[in-house]
């Protein structure tokens, strides 16, 4: 029994107050006794095998804590999934900026002089730079053929649609670029190391057991000997999932050889150059649609960049894979997919994970089936949308009522769609501003895709205390979404508890059990439930002791409760781990199953006006209408949602990443542009709550839904505004320039 | 860059000004001492003359509320008050802090007591990773003081200059404008 | 902070006297030191060459807008925030009020003056398209005296001004604008706010019932300094406004104009709005 007093209201953020007052610490804010700071010197070259390091004159070099790569006492790798990243280069480099060796001294001002002063000879080896380049193998960058991984997903019989009759074909070809996280925290930790004692490591991540899997490694230390501490952390968006095991990494070295704790901070040029950044993408699609637009073939050929190393691409290119056909009935489908190598600094984790890419390709793809079946966007989508029933890609059966339709007339008659759609499409001739409106409907899985869960085996603990609070022991961080909140909420629900008598301690890798990492709209879905199970437990407990009155009780009675059963035994503490529901399964080999436990549905509406004098597309009015199952805090899930919206404008309209030889060259915020309260445009958020049973209190994920709409939605309204066509995002002034200008040639 | 670091050890050692004007205070290592009024109470600070007043505030005082997003003025996360005027804290080297009043996110509440925007950022969800919110705060104050009843547009111009990539800035200008709704109390 | 912070110095000069004595003594050796939005952001960066800097925001005769017979002066330590606020300038040349708060944030605005804009010679500046229709001559000091210069012959080259080592700005000064005439002004950014133009257009325009009168035309970002245009403007002044007129300007302007592909735009774009823009102001006028 859950009692609903928390959830569904919007209780006070946890550490609200500490946030408003600059009473929260970040990891820059710590200072520790003796700390030196740390520096990277790195590869300015894509790829070359590496000559000579020469440290210049006038820099008192035996003041320095130097490391390279004959420093690590275990695997030089960050251990992840392939395990084929390099700590620091051992002889050869494989994309500008990797890690060549490590500074480290007690003056900040002179360790940047020392940096200045290595130089480090490289001989340069043939690079490649694009997906096309990686796919014809123009050179062997990694492996034998560039390939990090394929998937292939097969539903019905692609093959033999294109010759049925009556049917139309269409493709289509799209492209995504790369986007910089932009976290106004950069990355940073400060490490302690000794023999005795071992690796700690503080610091701004999303996943703590990810830094210490890796340095656990690194140092070929038991695992007692690594203790990993997450810090308040200033934004994450993914580029700290994976990114912080290397810097932990760097800061242990030298905290290793120097004896001194050391922190390593990067500047935000740093960070943007070196670290991850969301994969570049194409995407071919090829569509059997039959004259009255039916969906009856879709066959998708999708291409990420993933750069140097495999890092995370091969489950960015699984959940990307995955949704590439979206929330369609269709029965024969076909993805072929490949994460390739290229000498760009490795791409990660970005909110969406794959998605955004491959739902972008298929929602701009659908409006060009409509128009050559004759029909508008919305019918087409109509008569092709899942119902319950009906099977995904991989076959996955929706067990839930699932009303896609219901989604879109929200979304429609809240922005005045279809009235507008003519207005627009009347006025436009001959304005100078145009105004188009367009959308995307699109679903986005929560939590691992597959097995994933299963592997993970997420544990979650509650420790009651004599005092009646209860300490919620779980790795998922709080990094701006509301971690601590809502499993605080959870927590006291299932408990019929004050929210303020629960705390969610702080994620420290001595002190509470791996909950899997914070990512994969997972936190809410997954961890939640755990906390719920894992609070349940307590008063199982306690019931069970006698020591609880009956199903409701005071905060004050719990108290007691805790207070006596603490004497009589002890600790209150329980332990959840993750299980999967009965029924659900995943074939991993041949990509079908249920992918996910449950799905979030949405339907994203952009209204954008396009200056003909400057190409400027603008978004002037968005809708965001989503089912997530229960919404267990409004004020948070409308943050999520808004906030990833803002993201996904950014991504479609305006950030964009310049490479020069495989080097950012705008890696500042002067020149990588994100949007300022003067370009977002109103966001209208609505929930549809259809409570999923596998969730907390019918909880399902969202943090990463809402990137997944914007851009196709945007560009939907700006072929709409214009007449003209763009496949690619971002979508700057300079892109729908040339568009309109080849179109004009070719009318 | 070998000359370059002799050159720089040559300075630092001699501390020479060449100038009639010697910096005030310059002391054998050539920092300077520098005096202002910091959340209402005045201080000395001993730094090199083009430190920023972001480092000086976060390392000297410890005053670590105040956050760099940047360091090029363009995120606003180090938004501080000086003499009335928002800036942004990494654009300031210490000298032209000298006699200075410095307002940071720790003097922005009463004691205990939130201020109406600090209040209204919690209430509202204008918080979420936090690393802009002091800047973001500070932004808003200085809004409300140039305007005390803005309109979406004045509140979108006035927050321009300070980045958030959480919230997509929606609840921040719910924040602003329960804010006003609040009444706003008059801050240095 | 990448700089090494002990190899600089700033002094603070009492008086402007003194920092011109300075100035006169070491030319070259020291440069002033304004709003500091250009220098810090190179200091960070530890791209900040110059190692010596002496203050100047004390200096208060630097600082203010004032009228005299036939002109406006407005100080060179004039923040964009006074230009906002300034009632004069905001009735007689209202194309410096909108650059004003077209550059940067608030805090940007609180700090980056007039002359700091000037003297960081940057092509993308978002005032001098503006101070450069208006006609402005910028008065330069040095221990020796004061000078006048055309501000359309201060810029030389791609960060090059005609300035010698030894000298100041202290301010501009604003010729009256003849009044009926047309002021314009577009910033064209990477985005609305806290944005470095991609193009940024200002013009002015006299006109009487049958023609154009003279015609003022400067743009930013298309060149290595930002750019009188004038050969745009002479195919324009004193000519019937019409169809034939206005695509000879248009066409002018593109062979005028040398815009260059960078991190923010590309040469083909600027080339196009700049056309663009100047047909809008051209419409405006008709």
């Amino acid at each position: 029994m859950v009692s609903n007093k928390n959830i569904g209201s919007p209780v006070p953020r946890k550490e609200g107050r500490a946030k408003v007052t600059g009473a929260a610490q970040y990891i820059d804010d710590l200072t520790l006794p003796g700390m030196l700071y740390g520096a990277t010197v790195r590869s300015h070259v894509a790829r070359g095998r590496i000559k000579a390091v020469t440290f210049g004159e006038g820099i008192p070099w035996d003041e320095f804590t130097i490391v390279t790569s004959r420093d690590i006492p275990g695997a030089n790798y960050v251990a992840l999934i392939l395990n084929d990243q390099p700590y620091l280069a051992d002889g050869v480099v494989n994309h500008a900026e990797e890690p060549i060796l490590l500074l480290a001294h007690p003056d900040r001002y002179l360790l940047e002089e020392a940096r200045r002063a290595v130089r480090v000879e490289i001989e340069p080896l043939p690079a490649i730079f694009t997906i096309e380049d990686s796919l014809a193998v123009k050179e062997v960058v990694w492996g034998e053929d560039n390939v990090f991984k394929t998937f292939l997903v097969e539903k019905g019989n692609v093959d033999e649609v294109w010759a049925a009759p009556d049917i139309i074909i269409v493709e289509g070809e799209y492209r995504t670029g790369a986007q910089e996280q932009l976290y106004i925290e950069t990355n940073g930790v400060i490490a302690t190391a000794n023999a005795d004692e071992g690796v700690t490591v503080r610091g701004s991540m999303q996943c703590p057991y990810y830094v210490h899997k890796a340095l656990v490694k690194l140092f070929n230390l038991p695992e007692e000997k690594i203790r990993v501490i997450q810090t308040e952390t200033g934004g994450g968006f993914g580029g700290k999932e994976e990114y912080p095991s290397m810097l932990a990494g760097h800061a242990a070295l030298l905290a290793l050889k120097s004896g001194r704790p050391v922190k390593m901070v990067y500047d935000r040029a740093e960070d943007m150059a070196a670290t991850t950044k969301r994969h570049p993408s194409r995407t071919l699609h090829r569509t059997a649609v039959t004259r009255d637009g039916r969906l009856v073939g879709i066959d998708v050929d999708f291409v990420v960049d993933g750069g140097a190393y495999a890092t995370l691409s091969s489950v960015v290119l699984s959940r990307g894979t995955i949704h590439a056909a979206g929330p369609y009935n269709c029965p024969n489908v076909r993805i072929r997919s490949r994460a390739v190598a290229t000498n760009a600094p490795p791409h990660g984790a970005f909110r969406g994970f794959g998605a955004p890419q491959s739902i972008f390709a298929l929602e701009r793809h659908l409006d060009k089936v409509a128009a050559a079946v004759g029909l508008t966007p919305d019918e087409l989508r109509r008569r092709n949308f899942i119902r319950r029933g009906d099977a995904t890609a991989t076959g996955q059966v929706i067990h839930e009522d699932v009303d896609l339709a219901g989604l879109l007339d929200r979304a429609f008659e809240l922005t005045d769609y279809h009235a507008k759609r003519e207005r627009f499409s009347k006025e436009n001739e001959g304005a100078r501003v145009k105004r188009g409106i367009g959308f995307a409907s699109f679903m986005h899985g929560a939590g691992f895709t597959g097995s994933g869960e299963k592997y993970l085996q997420s544990i979650v603990g509650c420790e009651a205390t004599s005092d009646g609070r209860l300490r919620v022991l779980a790795a998922s961080t709080e990094i701006g979404q509301g971690t601590k909140t809502i499993f605080a909420q959870i927590a006291s629900d299932a408990l019929g508890i004050d929210y303020e008598r629960v705390e969610v301690v702080q994620p420290d890798t001595s002190d509470v059990p791996n909950s899997g990492p914070t990512v994969a709209s997972r936190t809410c879905m997954i961890v939640g439930k755990l906390v719920e199970s894992a609070a349940l437990k307590i008063k199982e407990t306690l019931r069970g002791a006698g020591l609880l009155p009956g199903d409701t009780y005071t905060s004050e009675e719990f108290a007691r409760a805790c207070a006596e059963y603490i004497k009589r035994h002890g600790a209150l503490k329980t332990f959840t781990q993750y299980r999967q529901p009965e029924g659900v399964e995943w074939d991993d080999e041949h990509y079908r199953g249920e992918a996910y436990g449950a799905y979030a549905w949405a339907v994203y509406l952009a209204e954008v006006s396009v200056d003909t004098l400057t190409y400027e597309a603008r978004v002037v009015d968005f809708v965001a209408v989503q089912e997530v199952g229960r919404v267990i805090h409004p004020v948070l899930a409308a943050g999520q949602i808004e906030g990833g919206v803002a993201q996904g404008i950014g991504w479609a309209l305006y950030e964009s990443v310049v490479w020069r030889d495989g080097r950012m060259s705008n890696g500042q915020m002067t020149n990588y542009i994100i949007p300022t309260s003067a370009d977002i445009p109103p966001i209208r958020v609505h929930f549809f709550e259809n409570p999923y049973e596998g969730g907390p209190a019918g909880a399902k994920g969202i943090g990463e839904l809402p990137m997944d709409g914007p851009a196709p939605a945007i560009l939907n309204a700006v072929e709409h505004a214009t007449g003209v066509r763009v496949d690619s995002v971002p979508l700057t002034p300079e892109l729908l320039m040339e568009s309109l200008e080849s179109e004009a040639v070719e009318a | 860059m070998k000359d370059d670091v002799k050159d720089t050890q040559v300075h630092s050692n001699s501390a020479r000004s060449g100038a009639d004007d010697k910096p005030r205070d310059a002391s054998e290592d050539g920092k300077l001492s520098v005096r202002c009024t910091v959340n209402g109470e005045a201080v000395t600070l001993t730094a090199y003359p083009l430190a920023r007043l972001l480092d000086v505030l976060r390392e000297e005082l410890r005053l670590t509320g105040t956050k760099e997003g940047c360091g090029e003025g363009e995120c606003g996360a180090c938004s501080v008050i000086l003499d009335g005027e928002l800036v942004n804290s990494c654009l300031i080297p210490i000298v032209q802090a000298e006699g200075a009043r410095i307002l940071t996110i720790e003097g922005v509440a009463d004691g205990e007591r939130l201020h109406a925007v600090q209040q209204a950022m919690i209430e509202c969800g204008g918080a979420q990773c936090g690393i802009c919110t002091p800047g973001m705060v500070l932004a808003a104050l200085n809004l409300l003081k140039q305007t005390p009843d803005p309109s979406e547009a004045d509140i979108r111009e006035g927050l321009a200059g300070n980045l958030c990539r959480c919230t997509g800035y929606m609840k921040i200008f719910d924040a602003v404008v329960r804010a006003c709704g609040e009444g706003m109390r008059a801050t240095g | 902070m990448r700089a090494y912070l002990p190899s600089y110095e700033m002094v603070v000069p009492r008086t402007l006297e003194a920092a011109l004595v300075l100035l006169r003594d070491e030319p070259g050796v020291w440069r002033p030191f304004a709003g500091g939005t250009d220098l810090m952001v190179l200091l960070e960066a530890g791209r900040l060459e110059q190692r010596r800097f002496f203050n100047i925001r004390q200096l208060s005769e630097l600082r203010g807008v004032e009228e005299s017979d036939g002109h406006v002066r407005i100080g060179a330590l004039t923040t964009y925030t006074e230009v906002r606020r300034s009632e004069l300038l905001g009735r007689l040349f209202p194309l410096l009020g909108r650059a004003a708060r077209e550059t940067g944030g608030i805090a940007i605005q609180n700090r980056g003056t007039v002359g700091g804009n000037i003297a960081n010679a940057s092509p993308a500046a978002d005032t001098p398209p503006a101070l450069l229709v208006y006609g402005a001559e910028v008065e330069l000091v040095s221990a020796g005296g004061t000078r006048l210069v055309p501000y359309a012959d201060f810029h030389t080259g791609y960060k090059q001004t005609v300035m010698r080592p030894d000298e100041l700005i202290a301010g501009v000064r604003l010729p009256r604008v003849a009044e009926g005439a047309r002021h314009f002004y577009r910033k064209v950014g990477t985005r609305r706010a806290q944005a470095i133009s991609k193009v940024c257009f200002a013009a002015l325009a006299e006109r009487n019932a049958r023609a154009l009168g003279e015609v003022r035309i400067a743009l930013g970002s298309v060149a290595p300094t930002v750019l009188r245009c004038h050969r745009t403007e002479a195919v324009l002044s004193g000519r019937p406004l019409d169809g034939a007129l206005m695509k000879a300007a248009l066409a002018e302007l593109a062979r005028e104009i040398v815009p260059i592909d960078d991190v923010r735009s590309t040469a083909r774009y600027r080339t196009r709005v700049a056309q663009n823009l100047l047909g809008e102001f051209l419409s405006s006028l008709s």
